[in-house]
């Protein structure tokens, strides 16, 4: 004691909170990573918890988790390896062992670590030294007996008091990284607003936490981090389901229609329901169905009205609302389908990520069934895409599948949040009625799309639905209008390309290597490039959002690159669309398959290995 | 009543130009021109129709209207047909489906559309058969039935539609035979102008696979003995003289003959708008030869629909809010600025 601890100024640092599901690690992170963005760093968080609400205390797989790294410089992921570990018990220490940078800090409730929690948790005595984690910074906390001393005035119930543990430890984090607690406070005050006795709690614990690691200071450097050099504007932390919800109700508003959302609830798209169900206020039909194809079909009757129409989804939703994308195909009725991609197949792993579900949406329906897909990269531009799928929707009359996954819907980052001013204008093609009768299925010669002719307008009554029909809405059985129509739903949908932009790439427009990417991998594969190319390897990248149609630039832009890796968590989907698409080129890939991203260092160590091939 | 129909449509007007490909003899013919006549006769600019069907032959039915409609996919259209009335509760919007559309495949949506209690009129035509697909069991076939699934006789209880819809919280239930235009014309009305869900069941027949399902009861000879037609506020009376009534015997409804003791003024009198459901499940379950079977509206109570209660929620939900546009949204909550 007495000594001044050492002060290190890092770029970027990653902590991870990792405790019992029902120890309050999501609110922890979430608090800590709010303070960090209102402080000025660039951020990006991740949330990693069991599919068992409360699976048994103590186990490794009832431990739930919270990674945010914060930085100085562009954070493009949560980050591979922990700086900081908080482990509020033996099964944590277990979860994470494989996670934490050598020479990183653990910070663990001691009380916590009794022979029957340790014992539980897989280890015979020693967890530390079970898994070789000497070379760490190991600070032992008396969490538990601490907060039941700085709250013994309060008379509360025992419970109440082991629910603040998680504040202690965060006022640790808090003393680390020399944070201030006023947006926590302020948490309190508003959280438990009619519970004076239970914000005094948090308080107390959150500065019994910082003081007691003031008080042991010597034993772990403080690290500063300074705040991150952003583009100006106004910014807030969103996550990838929120932004998806917004950037449909931006789209909703830039189109003049209202939105209407028939989904069914499932891990981990529920967010997305969740977050448009609030949004009364601005006049959204949320419609909460009985099951997955309910949720699409009631959007589909509120698209043949004239409204945004939306279903949001995870894999084996995507499954059962199979027949209905193609009843919109053919009906030519403007949706959008959030995909928010997990483990799979079947129900999998519902809280994990995966990028498996591509081929499903190219093209798992029967008949020729063309839709248009993509794929967001971060939380924040899900905004961005959501409103852009809705736009393609609108103005092509089809409907559009957008992918994303459990990291993009559950992490988070700043976003600079858009003027509504910045974004364009929709123009749906509503049909007005005119001297000659309404025919249902004539085409802008432009686009090849039909127009929208919504109920309640006299003189544009038609018929649609699932049966192959002629220009006038007739059924039709006749060969040849079944393979012009065909040809023409197929050529409807290549024609989008024709509003989308070109493939944008990071880095030199040609070298040795291309590394490409698609949907929300973008920050693992982007961090591991940049690296390589501080290391001077010619090595550029690009990430697809707009899969199908692909953008017009593709060929171009893969001939100037003597190399192409493709980097995707499946078995190779992508890889597999590029050769049918582009047959000239040929594709090196990574692929895994673990519900985890892949870690920067995964696919250095792969690009090493193809740069040095002959 | 002339008055009514401000609007001056007549059936044809609402024929559209599509040539009619239902099997010649087939009851959806008679169901068809029975809901032309009703929409004429009714005050709805023909505009605000949607009529919204599954897959089956009587799905077909849209495409022989003039008005908006939309042929989904098989067992679905309960829920398009919500979809629509819940973003525009000004359309008048009718689901028409079959016994295997709504009852098998399409189940789950059905009883979730009527406990939802959402303002669409389902018309399910139920032959008690499967037409389609050429004649296979239904969920609705009679126990035993002997079609090209079921060789040796079915071995399956069926389904009961009235019982189905009252068990599912349903407020509204009406049954009729394809063939009684007028009694069906009356009812397609009714249920257009009631403010919920309203299921009329139309004994239909299918007379390729399924001959005369329903003749032991609408038989022109035996009809007006084995069939009930309730009008509401009036006595529950049948027979072809009029000499036959419903009493309650217990907790049993019972079938008693004028004359033998009874007196008109002893039958039930039928009470349509009765919210307890009791004797409604009674009168829809009656199966003849023990009862005569019910027809007309059997059950129409009141209660709050699905779209009302959403649009009032937005109303006081965005009266109380802050947040009155998108851009108001986007920037509640924890901001910072930079630069």
């Amino acid at each position: 004691m007495g000594k001044k601890p050492q002060i290190i100024e890092r770029e970027e640092v990653v902590i991870r909170f990792s405790g019992d599901s029902g120890d309050g690690m999501q609110l922890t992170g979430t608090l800590f990573s709010d303070t960090a963005a209102l402080f000025g760093n660039d951020l990006s968080t991740f949330p990693d918890y069991p599919a068992e609400i409360r699976a048994p205390q103590g186990t490794v797989g009832g431990v739930s988790g919270f990674q945010v790294h914060v930085g100085h410089k562009e954070v493009n992921t949560p980050g591979d390896l922990a700086d900081v570990l908080v482990a509020m018990n033996p099964a944590a220490i277990k979860a994470n062992a494989g996670w934490i940078k050598p020479g990183g800090t653990i910070i663990y409730d001691e009380n916590n670590f009794t022979e029957k929690n340790i014992e539980k948790a897989g280890y015979e005595k020693d967890p530390i030294k079970e898994e070789k984690l000497d070379n760490c910074i190991i600070i032992p906390a008396p969490v538990t007996s601490m907060v039941r001393e700085a709250l013994k005035d309060l008379n509360l119930e025992p419970k109440a008091v082991l629910r603040t543990k998680n504040m202690f430890a965060l006022g640790m984090v808090y003393w680390l990284f020399n944070r201030k607690f006023k947006y926590t406070d302020e948490y309190f005050e508003k959280k438990f607003k009619n519970k004076p006795d239970i914000v005094k709690a948090n308080k107390i614990a959150l500065r019994a936490g910082y003081y007691y690691a003031e008080t042991i200071e010597a034993l772990s450097p403080k690290y500063k981090i300074l705040p991150a050099k952003l583009p100006k504007g106004v910014y807030r932390n969103i996550s990838g389901n929120t932004a998806i919800a917004w950037g449909f109700l931006a789209a909703a508003e830039k189109a003049g229609l209202k939105l209407f959302i028939g989904s069914y609830p499932i891990t981990p798209a529920t967010g997305i329901l969740e977050e448009l169900a609030l949004r009364k206020d601005l006049g959204v039909i949320s419609f909460q169905a009985e099951d997955e194809i309910a949720g699409i079909c009631s959007a589909l009757g509120a698209s043949f009205t004239g409204r945004l129409a939306v279903t949001s989804t995870s894999g084996p939703g995507l499954s059962l609302k199979s027949e209905a994308i193609g009843l919109a195909v053919m009906a030519e009725l403007p949706i959008v389908i959030v995909d928010v991609q997990r483990g799979g197949p079947s129900t999998g792993l519902p809280t994990k990520t995966e990028q498996a579900d591509l081929l499903q949406a190219l093209y798992g329906r029967n008949g020729e069934s063309p839709v248009v897909v993509l794929a967001a990269s971060t939380p924040a531009d899900c905004f961005h895409f959501a409103f852009e799928a809705a736009r393609i929707a609108l103005e092509h009359m089809t409907p559009v599948i957008l992918l994303t996954d459990g990291y993009l819907a559950n992490g988070t980052e700043p976003w600079r949040i858009p003027e509504m001013d910045e974004l364009p204008v929709i123009n749906p093609p509503f049909a007005t009625p005119g001297d000659t009768p309404f025919l249902p299925y004539k085409r802008d010669e432009q686009k090849l799309v039909r127009s929208w002719a919504l109920p309640g307008t006299p003189g544009l009554e038609h018929r649609i639905g699932g049966l192959e029909k002629t220009i006038k809405g007739t059924v039709s059985y006749t060969p040849d209008n079944h393979e012009l129509m065909v040809k023409t739903r197929a050529e409807k949908i290549m024609r989008v390309s024709g509003s989308i932009p070109d493939l944008k790439v990071q880095g030199d427009e040609s070298g040795d290597l291309l590394v490409v990417g698609w949907g929300g991998k973008y920050g693992y594969i982007i961090t591991a490039v940049r690296e390589l190319q501080m290391e001077g390897y010619k090595v550029s990248m690009v990430n697809f959002n707009y899969i199908n149609p692909l953008p017009g630039n593709v060929r171009d832009l893969f001939s100037r690159f003597k190399k192409i890796l493709v980097c995707e968590l499946n078995l190779g989907q992508f890889a597999g669309y590029l050769r049918m698409k582009h047959q000239e080129f040929e594709y090196q890939q990574i692929n895994k398959v673990q519900g985890q991203p892949f870690t920067i260092n995964e696919i250095k160590q792969k690009c090493y290995e193809i740069l040095k091939e002959e | 009543m002339a008055e009514e129909n401000k609007l001056k449509y007549s059936p044809k007007d609402f024929k559209s130009d599509q040539e009619v490909r239902w099997c010649p003899g087939c009851g959806n013919h008679a169901v068809l021109s029975a809901v032309q006549r009703a929409l004429a006769e009714l005050d709805i600019p023909k505009e605000n129709y949607v009529f919204v069907s599954g897959i089956g032959c009587s799905s077909r039915f849209p495409y022989y209207m003039d008005t908006y409609g939309f042929h989904g996919i098989h067992g679905r259209a309960s829920t398009i047909a919500t979809g629509v009335k819940t973003a525009n509760p000004g359309l008048s919007v009718w689901q028409i489906t079959g016994d295997g559309d709504a009852l098998a495949i399409g189940g789950n949506h059905f009883i979730h559309a009527v406990r939802r209690n959402v303002d669409i009129n389902i018309i399910l035509f139920n032959n008690e058969i499967y037409g389609l697909t050429k004649g296979q069991y239904s969920p609705t076939s009679e126990k035993g039935l002997v079609t090209r699934t079921s060789p040796y006789g079915t071995v399956e209880e069926p389904f009961s539609v009235g019982e189905l819809v009252i068990g599912a919280k349903g407020k509204y239930f009406a049954r009729t035979i394809d063939a009684n235009v007028t009694l069906s014309t009356q009812i397609y009305k009714d249920a257009a102008r009631y403010k919920g869900t309203s299921v009329i069941e139309v004994l239909q027949n299918c007379v390729i696979f399924n001959d005369g399902v329903h003749e032991n009861i609408s038989g022109r000879e035996v009809r007006d003995d084995r069939t009930l037609t309730l009008r509401h506020g009036e006595p529950m009376i049948f027979g072809k003289n009029n000499d036959k009534g419903l009493v309650l015997d217990g907790l049993k409804l019972k079938v008693v003959n004028l004359g033998d003791g009874y007196r008109e003024k002893d039958l039930l009198i039928h009470d349509a708008y009765e919210t307890n459901p009791g004797i409604h499940y009674m009168i829809a379950s009656m199966r003849y030869p023990e009862y005569p079977v019910a027809l007309g509206v059997i059950r129409a109570a009141a209660g709050q629909t699905y779209e009302m209660a959403v649009e009032e929620q937005i109303r006081s939900v965005g009266k109380n809010s802050e947040i009155k546009c998108v851009a108001d949204l986007l920037k509640s909550g924890s901001t910072w600025k930079v630069g």
